[in-house]
């Protein structure tokens, strides 16, 4: 999966860089939507996978889903802060400033990170067991939920923060660029799948680390 | 029915604690007051008095954030809450019991803060009155939910407003609109979905919150 994720990625950023037509409004800068987007769209993922895991764990009561959860709001976390960081770069090639307020995903990627560093908090400051994996997991529901209430919020603020949005006239895709953005959109979904895999493995071999160094003082 | 005796029985308990203690709703009228008078220094002399509206909601969500910190904090300290969770009660009936009870506390505060905003700013509409009664419900409904969250951990009182206060920027919005738009309907409807979906959702597992 690793391999995958590197090749699809690989193609998508050559794609991405040489074949796709150049965008005739914004010229080059506009292909870092390639990466922009699909990472922005892995970061949704990773945050309804971690909200999907942490229903099974109340719903279940298994435990394992607990570092399941908690691992893909890692990660969505770390795709969040990404996409921040390139949208960022985006506006600031595009429209001179480094953060626009009328921007709506980065607005909303900014609740979201502010919302998901508060879930890290919460969580480190809670007693280990049963108790802080149900907790966490309906911080994490609430999270899926304030995703759609937020946006509707940022889109009735535009009307009084923001008069005039910069109207990007909506990305007609053509077909080449469409195409080159799905195999954006699956490098970072594998990457996003590999990661987590990884981070998940290691977290378990953490904590079976922990149990054995335990058994060994006991006994 | 007896859910609604057990409500109705849990907040006034926390109301009676209140009226013998006398800690939480002092503090939150001071503060308030304080925060307002405070925010009249912070706006300049020039500045548009629609910027003022915004200042009130600040005023009102950091002084929920005083009042709704404290909620739960008394229910771990003196284990009421295991007792509470063991009582043969439904576990949702916990938390609208704390809702109702802060609902007060808040709406006592506000009382005090929407007169006192008319005198020191300008006067209050009634989309304002309306959206800060909306506001109220969503305020204490996911306020309640997350001190209680916040009560199980270390932190307490410093976790809880950083929990709280992502979570309530939609309010900010619905509550800001409402006073400044001409059109005010949508937004007091946008936050009576707020208080819906949160509150069904706040409702639905709050039991697990508490659980040991």
């Amino acid at each position: 999966m690793a391999v995958a994720a590197a090749v699809v990625l690989v193609a998508g950023v050559a794609l991405a860089l040489l074949w796709a037509p150049e965008d005739a409004d914004q010229g080059p800068s506009q292909r870092i939507f390639y990466l922009h987007v699909p990472i922005a769209l892995t970061a949704y993922a990773c945050f309804g996978w971690g909200a999907w895991k942490a229903l099974r764990l109340l719903w279940t009561g298994d435990q394992r889903y607990d570092l399941e959860s908690y691992t893909a709001v890692h990660m969505g976390t770390i795709f969040g802060t990404l996409t921040l960081v390139t949208g960022s770069i985006w506006a600031r090639t595009s429209w001179g400033v480094w953060w626009s307020w009328g921007e709506r995903q980065l607005v909303l990627f900014l609740i979201l990170f502010l919302f998901y560093a508060a879930y890290f908090m919460l969580r480190f400051s809670l007693p280990e067991g049963p108790g802080r994996a149900r907790i966490s997991a309906v911080y994490a529901l609430f999270g899926v939920v304030l995703i759609p209430i937020s946006f509707l919020a940022i889109r009735l603020a535009e009307n009084f923060i923001h008069p005039v949005v910069f109207t990007r006239d909506g990305p007609q895709m053509s077909g080449d660029m469409f195409f080159t953005f799905c195999v954006c959109l699956a490098g970072t979904l594998l990457l996003a799948g590999t990661m987590y895999l990884n981070e998940l493995a290691g977290k378990r071999l953490d904590l079976r680390l922990r149990d054995l160094r335990e058994s060994l003082e006991l006994g | 029915m007896t859910y609604a005796k057990d409500v109705v029985a849990l907040a006034r308990k926390d109301l009676l604690l209140e009226l013998r203690a006398r800690e939480t709703l002092p503090a939150m009228l001071l503060f308030v007051l304080a925060t307002l008078v405070a925010l009249r220094f912070a706006l300049p002399a020039d500045a548009s008095e629609r910027a003022s509206v915004g200042l009130l909601w600040v005023a009102i969500l950091f002084t929920a954030l005083l009042g709704i910190t404290r909620a739960f904090i008394p229910e771990r300290e003196q284990r009421v809450l295991d007792g509470l969770v063991l009582a043969p009660v439904d576990r949702s009936a916990i938390w609208l019991g704390k809702v109702v009870a802060t609902l007060a506390f808040l709406g006592a505060a506000e009382l005090v803060a929407l007169p006192a905003f008319g005198l020191f700013f300008e006067s209050v509409t009634w989309s304002t009155v309306a959206a800060v009664a909306l506001a109220d419900v969503g305020i204490c409904a996911v306020g309640a939910i997350l001190a209680a969250m916040a009560a199980a951990g270390r932190a307490r009182e410093l976790l809880f407003p950083v929990l709280f206060l992502p979570l309530s920027l939609p309010i900010l919005v619905g509550g800001v609109g409402a006073a400044v738009s001409a059109d005010p309907g949508r937004y007091l409807a946008f936050l009576a979905l707020y208080d819906g979906v949160f509150a069904i959702l706040a409702w639905a597992s709050f039991e697990y919150v508490v659980t040991e």
